[in-house]
């Protein structure tokens, strides 16, 4: 097998960590907005809720791909408002790829904060309320910072499974070089290619690394929750 | 200043249904476990919403029919059971957590003083995990004093720790009484109520059965000889003499000066109907039978009740009966420290 990589993989690598990061921020509010939302409040239905904010775990992530190729599709529907409106286009670009990963990966946000913030003491928030604090002062000073922990979690996995993503991206976005193509779409493509095998092994092997690595440090921050 | 508790409220099988007033000073709701104490302190605070009643805090409803005042806006400070300091912060940080946001902020001197009323000073670097219990308890005291509070709550702050430990917070809490801060405070110690009270609640099933002086109620409820508070006039011989309103006690030699707080076991009082001559006890204060049933002796002593537990055959001999002049020989005195 032949390091360094060629600048194609070298491109896919790092747009595959890009689109990972992004994916994972930008879910990050809504991720917590959900899990608050289920940790805190009860309701009946909630449990129907809480599938749906778990349903992209199991659905077939082409048909999440399709799904939102008809919501943000240029030609009629949301996606064509936001893109007459705002110039907002999705389909074919790399911010499609991020709102795909985002989407897919966001059950493991929620589960990890709403673990944590289930397991807070609720003793400390009463605490903090007969000290003055308002809602949104122990969201910031109490809750939260105790869920710390579980919201790294969260995110080291989500950033790790991002990166494994391919079924609802290349449905939304394509397969384009350097703007959709990630590591899973170019090991995709390089077996298409004829020889491509070694460039596949390659991109493979990068894979299983960077998943180990990123599993392994959601593993560590899980036990400093617990502790 | 003065706190006026009225509520009813179901919880289940369980009803609350509680009335009681406390002023300034430290008073004491008193009852086994399960008697409703913690939750009736709780609607105080606000962390429920009764179902019927009202509460005021120094002259401010903060709960009836039409008002509810969210405990962040009530002005309570509340020293929880498990002191439930917040665990990512500092003792410091703690510390300033309600003085930061208290309506009226306390000054940097009046900090200074409660920080080494408590003895907090070499704690405030830590991390607030690493305290010991005993240093956790006093963190949580000191953090509830700094928001300013109108009325501070104490949900038996010390059934949490160990003997050590709780003879390490009491001076505390007493140096607290001193101050003059309204205080309600929730206990099953007869111990602790003794040291600490002013009033007393007795709850009992949800309900207030008694309240009163601790010094009489105590002493009706529980047979404790007595709880007096003192005042030290001398030192002399080897003793300190301790005058109370019905007369004067020796104790050994204690290194303290103005106002002491001490209790007399019911067992450790004797009742005699003449002033005995040659006797060890350096205690014989004259003393009037307010009540005899069979061998619980209640004696007044000026504006003072005390206990007296004899057998039913010496108080049948002695004759006891209201309003019969007596002596009180006391064999030993508590003194806390």
């Amino acid at each position: 097998m032949a390091f360094p990589l060629t600048p194609d993989e070298t491109e896919a690598l790092l747009l595959s960590l890009r689109v990972s990061t992004v994916a994972v921020f930008s879910g990050l509010p809504f991720a917590l907005a959900l899990a608050l939302f289920l940790a805190r409040v009860r309701f009946p239905g909630k449990i129907v809720v809480d599938g749906i904010v778990h349903l992209p775990l199991v659905l077939p992530p082409v048909a999440i791909g399709f799904l939102l190729l008809v919501l943000f599709g240029t030609r009629e529907g949301p996606g064509a408002w936001l893109y007459q409106t705002f110039g907002i286009r999705f389909v074919f670009s790399w911010t499609g790829a991020v709102l795909a990963s985002s989407l897919i990966t966001l059950p493991f946000q929620v589960r990890a904060i709403r673990l944590a913030l289930e397991s807070a003491d609720p003793g400390l928030d009463l605490a903090a309320r007969t000290l003055g604090a308002g809602w949104w002062d122990r969201l910031a000073t109490v809750t939260l910072p105790l869920a710390v922990p579980g919201i790294v979690a969260g995110a080291i996995t989500a950033f790790a499974a991002s990166l494994g993503e391919f079924g609802a991206i290349i449905t939304f976005v394509s397969n384009i070089p350097g703007e959709t193509r990630t590591l899973p779409l170019a090991i995709y493509s390089a077996l298409q290619s004829p020889g491509g095998e070694a460039e596949a092994a390659r991109l493979s092997l990068i894979s299983i690394v960077l998943a180990l690595v990123f599993m392994t440090l959601a593993e560590l921050a899980q036990r400093r929750l617990k502790r | 200043m003065s706190v006026v508790v009225e509520i009813k409220h179901r919880f289940g099988d369980f009803a609350l249904d509680v009335a009681f007033a406390a002023e300034d000073g430290v008073t004491s709701l008193f009852g086994p476990s399960g008697a409703g104490k913690t939750s009736a302190i709780n609607a105080v605070a606000g962390l429920f919403k009764p179902d019927a009643g009202r509460i005021v805090i120094a002259g401010r409803t903060v709960f009836d029919a039409r008002v509810f005042v969210p405990p962040e806006h009530r002005r309570i400070g509340y020293v929880f059971q498990d002191s439930r300091l917040f665990p990512h912060m500092s003792v410091a940080d703690n510390l300033r957590y309600g003085w930061r946001r208290a309506s009226r902020r306390m000054a940097e001197s009046e900090i200074a003083r409660i920080v080494d009323m408590l003895g907090l000073g070499p704690l405030l670097a830590r991390a607030s995990r690493a305290l010991s219990g005993g240093e956790k308890s006093r963190v949580a005291l000191g953090r509830a004093l700094l928001s300013s509070p109108d009325l501070l709550l104490l949900d038996e702050p010390l059934a949490a720790l160990d003997a050590a430990r709780r003879a390490e917070i009491l001076p505390y809490l007493e140096r607290l009484r001193e101050t003059g801060l309204p205080m309600l405070h929730v206990s099953h110690s007869v111990d602790e109520v003794a040291r600490l009270a002013d009033k007393v609640a007795m709850l009992r099933d949800g309900r207030v059965t008694a309240q009163g002086s601790v010094f009489d109620l105590l002493v009706r409820m529980e047979a404790i000889g007595a709880v007096l508070d003192t005042q030290v006039e001398g030192h002399r011989d080897g003793l300190t003499v301790l005058g109370f309103d019905g007369g004067r006690l020796l104790v050994p030699e204690i290194a303290r000066e103005g106002r002491v707080r001490v209790r007399l076991r019911a067992e450790d009082i004797l009742v005699a109907r003449e002033e005995p001559q040659r006797i060890s006890a350096n205690n014989i204060l004259p003393a009037t039978v307010v009540s005899a049933n069979g061998g619980d002796v209640q004696l007044a002593l000026g504006n003072s009740r005390m206990m007296a537990r004899i057998t039913r055959a010496s108080a049948a001999r002695l004759a006891l009966a209201p309003g019969v002049g007596v002596f009180a020989i006391v064999k030993s005195v508590i003194v806390d420290h």
